[in-house]
């Protein structure tokens, strides 16, 4: 080697190192992991397959059991998911070579005057009857030998059941994800504001406004059931608006006057509760058109609107944070106001923001609050902001300010929504999960201060 | 022979990625003042945590009269007579001087355990000890309201009335003016008299000949020697905690001062800084001192934007400059080293390099993205030329010894080639060897044609560096010294007591 050695340059490395360190300091995220295992070890139970997947399989069984050209009987109940079962099983089934003879979708007086159909144009009788774990359980089908000589001796045959945790299931992950959307996203706003070094308790209430904004603007504006996309977007934006207004509000008062924060957005929750409600006459809005949910409800590219939505904004969030001058700006004023300002630090305009970004990020959360629940309402987002300050501190961020994670605040929503949901899957009260749940704040922070030291 | 008051043997303590301290010993006789030295970052602070109980060594014994004790916490040592006066203050902000001096061991009257607080005799005894140290203020003043001598001197007395017969005092001269360090120095020839043990940590090589009678230096957490202090010269102290000779202290500068840049006029705010004038000029060190509460550090301020003048006026370069805020300053291309780095110069908990891009992250930036490979770049390149210890450029700098971290905060503004330099007690609780270095890096700055405004109140450092000094009392300029061949640290001091 001719070339003199670099100097020993600190950086070296220093991004992977960062990272593991991240990934070391999000603690949690082992208590959420430990969570799942826990709560998937609980609710293992006996599961009954439907929907398409299982008519897919219950064909091949079908198939197998029975000769070529066998004659086959569906029968489900009227239900969607049994439908999806019923269409695919019969698709497969002709597909396969099999003759279905009758499709029942009812009950089981429905599938008895089938049998007898087929029983007064027996023979050739029937080789098999397929269905849904339902379906293939009533008494008509019990003793089809005895009951219906004319039809030969038929299996019956249903989709094979296995074992899984009903948390584990799809929907339930879906569902969560689903739940904890509007929490989370407040939470992004609120990580932004607690670094600051502050705290804003009026968010339970801007999603309540919000909510109520929006609605009325398309409920009065752009003509309720029958408003347009582009107007449903305008009143989104317009609920949104107000809570960035809000934000700026609060923000404002703690800038320019040193009002505390706590002060600051109490009040704000007060007066923006009350105007969601003066504005609503005290009453939910749901004059609203179908496709007004397609953000809470929808699902365009697989998963949830709302949850990808979530997605995208830690994404931004975790970026603005980690790469961007605001984040800087964001830990320098929550780590030493002092020592930021006297760096030239904008100290007033980063706190200004942080509120502007809250506020806004409420409204947002109640505006898919509004979508999912195709309303708004006065009530909406009730102790919300205890849900989000306690998702925030899980997650690892210092009320003191000065440090936080995107990326942790998003781990402290899922243990929260985590734990809620367990509860319910095991049938815990509602009264007891609460303690519980407080239970769990407590000591997933005591864990992470005993971690820390 | 009876066992010593105190020894510390074979102390080692080893943190992640550094061995603090290994295999220390340290011994104080009953009624002997030992000088601690070495460096920042040679282990006197950690040493001196273990004996006050706030830290735990991983080997080591201490004996306190001969006996083996181990020192689990502060409330353990204190109860051993073992009281440490910290350079960062703990006082409550809220509550006055007699109540801080008292706190945690509250004179009480009435029934016992009821804890009804004696106030009058705490503010009697309190006033006692107070005034004993030469403060001049009420024993009711919130200590939020005292000046950071005031606050050194609350510390000190809070020690004092504990009764300690072991006394460790860290830099407790730092924040203090020459009367109040000669009090304090009466203070301890007293205890000493009573037989009370001190050990006294100090950068200030002049009061450890004054007041010490033996010194023990430390260097890389190891015994570097130890002498009686009137065995020893500056020099071989010095060499003792850096290990190489330092042969100039004061790095000399050829100076040739160019026409005035920074002309300020008339500059007043309140009391605290009354018709201030002076000009600064091309290629030269203009330092401002006087005793602490001189108004120094708020004609600072008044430059650097942080608080609005009354009236007066500030011309760069001919240009008057108003600075509403630092920001504005720093736009207008004043930088300031802030005279306690912990507290308004570095946000502690985040890294180095973080701290070092905070003013030049408008230039490390494109819309709003750090572009972190020019940050680490940049900031790799200060580290190296101001030759910062730091394991890496994530490191908090609240891990950082003073003198680095000192350094951090001058990267900070060489790295926006600031036109105009103030220096706020730049080398206040640095170790010699960083002082140098920083004594260079101005002399740079001023050879480089900046505006260097150096606020000091250490004398040596003041008449060593200055090419013209202006002495400041009461918020008004007090002396002008432009020739210094003439200047001596009398003729300094008389403009700034009389």
């Amino acid at each position: 080697m001719t070339a003199p050695s670099p100097p020993p340059v600190p950086s070296r490395g220093g991004r992977a190192r960062g990272l593991a360190r991240r990934l070391a300091d999000l603690g949690m995220a082992w208590v959420l992991a430990g969570l799942c295992v826990l709560f998937s070890l609980l609710t293992f139970a006996e599961q009954q397959p439907d929907g398409a997947a299982a008519g897919a399989a219950l064909a091949a069984d079908v198939l197998a059991a029975c000769p070529a050209g066998a004659r086959v009987l569906v029968a489900v109940r009227d239900r969607p998911e049994e439908g999806a079962l019923a269409e695919t099983l019969v698709e497969r089934l002709r597909g396969g070579g099999a003759e279905v003879v009758a499709v029942v979708t009812g009950e089981p007086r429905d599938a008895r005057a089938a049998l007898e159909r087929l029983a007064a144009l027996a023979p050739p009788g029937l080789d098999a009857v397929a269905g849904s774990a339902a379906s293939t359980g009533w008494g008509v089908f019990a003793d089809l030998a005895a009951d219906f000589p004319a039809l030969g001796d038929p299996v019956v045959l249903r989709p094979r059941a296995y074992r899984w945790p009903n948390f584990l299931k799809p929907e339930n992950l879906l569902n969560i994800a689903n739940q904890i959307a509007v929490i989370a996203i407040l939470a992004v706003g609120m990580t932004v504001v607690i670094v600051t070094g502050g705290i804003d308790l009026s968010v339970g209430s801007l999603i309540a406004l919000a909510s109520v904004v929006t609605a009325l603007v398309v409920r009065d504006v752009f003509g309720g059931v029958a408003a347009g996309t582009g107007g449903m977007v305008a009143a989104g934006i317009a609920g949104v608006a107000v809570g960035a207004l809000a934000g700026a509000v609060s923000g404002g008062v703690i800038v320019a006057f040193g009002i505390p924060p706590f002060i600051a957005t109490l009040a704000m929750m007060l007066v923006a509760g009350g105007a969601a409600s003066m504005l609503a006459r005290g009453e939910s809005v749901y004059q609203l058109p179908d496709s007004f949910v397609w953000l809470g409800r929808g699902a365009d590219l697989g998963i949830p609107n709302a949850v990808a939505l979530t997605l995208l904004l830690y994404a931004l969030a975790h970026f603005a944070m980690t790469r961007m001058t605001f984040g800087r700006h964001v830990l320098a004023v929550g780590g030493n106001r002092e020592a930021a300002r006297l760096s030239g630090v904008p100290v007033a305009a980063t706190t200004l923001a942080a509120y502007v970004l809250s506020g806004a990020l409420a409204a947002l959360g109640g505006v898919v609050m509004a979508s999912q629940l195709k309303s708004g309402s006065p009530n909406f987002g009730q102790m919300y902001e205890l849900y989000v300050i306690a998702a925030v501190v899980v997650g690892g961020t210092s009320l003191s300010g000065g440090e936080g994670s995107m990326l942790g605040t998003l781990v402290g929503a899922l243990v929260i929504a985590v734990i809620q949901n367990g509860m319910n899957l095991l049938g815990i009260e509602s009264y007891t999960q609460r303690v519980v749940l407080g239970a769990v704040i407590l000591g997933a922070v005591l864990l992470d201060r005993l971690r820390r030291r | 022979m009876t066992a010593p008051l105190l020894s510390m043997e074979g102390i080692s303590k080893a943190y992640p990625g550094v061995q603090a301290l290994s295999g220390v010993e340290l011994a104080l006789a009953r009624g002997e003042v030992l000088a601690l030295l070495g460096e920042n970052g040679a282990g006197k602070s950690t040493l001196m945590k273990i004996l006050g109980g706030a830290v735990r060594p991983d080997a080591g014994t201490i004996r306190v009269d001969g006996v083996a004790r181990a020192i689990r916490s502060p409330q353990e040592a204190l109860r051993l007579g073992i009281a440490v006066i910290h350079q960062e203050f703990n006082l409550v902000p809220a509550l006055g001087a007699a109540e801080n001096v008292f706190l945690g061991q509250e004179i009480a009257r009435g029934l016992p355990g009821l804890g009804v607080v004696d106030r009058r005799a705490q503010r009697a005894r309190a006033g006692a000890v107070l005034a004993r140290l030469g403060a001049d203020f009420d024993p009711d003043t919130e200590c939020r309201r005292l000046s950071v001598a005031g606050q050194q001197l609350v510390e000190i007395a809070k020690a004092l009335v504990s009764g300690a017969r072991i006394l460790v005092m860290d830099e407790p001269s730092a924040a203090l003016s020459a009367p109040e360090v000669a009090a304090l120095h009466g203070v301890i020839r007293e205890l000493k008299r009573d037989g009370t043990g001190i050990v006294y940590v100090s950068h200030r090589l002049d009061e450890i000949a004054a007041v010490c009678d033996r010194v023990a230096v430390l260097r890389d957490g190891r015994n570097a020697g130890g002498a009686a202090v009137a065995a020893v010269g500056r020099g071989d102290l010095i060499r003792m905690m850096v290990g190489r000779e330092l042969t100039e202290e004061f790095p000399r500068r050829t100076t040739a001062p160019g026409e005035a840049r920074l002309v300020v006029e008339g500059l007043s705010r309140g009391t605290a800084v009354r018709g201030v004038s002076f000009e600064a000029r091309r290629g030269e060190v203009l330092a401002i001192t006087g005793l602490v509460g001189a108004g120094r550090t708020e004609l600072l301020r008044l430059l650097f934007g942080a608080d609005r003048p009354d009236s007066g006026t500030i011309r760069l370069d001919g240009r008057e400059i108003r600075p509403r805020s630092p920001r504005q300053a720093i736009a207008a291309g004043i930088g300031l080293l802030p005279e306690d780095r912990k507290l308004q110069g570095l946000v502690l908990d985040l890294s180095l390099r973080e701290n070092f891009a905070l003013p030049n992250l408008a230039r490390l930036s494109r819309a709003g993205v750090v572009q972190g490979a020019l940050e680490r770049r940049e900031c790799g390149g200060f580290v190296e030329r101001l030759r910062i210890r730091t394991p890496r450029q994530e490191a908090l700098v609240r891990g950082l010894s003073g003198g680095n971290q000192q350094k951090v905060v001058l990267a900070k503004w060489l790295a926006r080639d600031c036109e105009v330099l103030l220096f706020d007690e730049p080398t206040r609780g640095v170790d010699v060897g960083a002082k140098v270095e920083i004594y260079r890096l101005i002399n740079d700055l001023a050879a480089a044609g900046k505006v260097v405004v150096m606020v000091s109140s250490d004398l040596p450092e003041v008449l060593g560096m200055a090419d013209r000094i202006v002495v400041m009392r009461g918020g008004r300029v007090t002396g002008r010294i432009d020739d210094m061949a003439r200047a001596t640290q009398e003729s300094v001091m008389e403009a700034a007591v009389s």
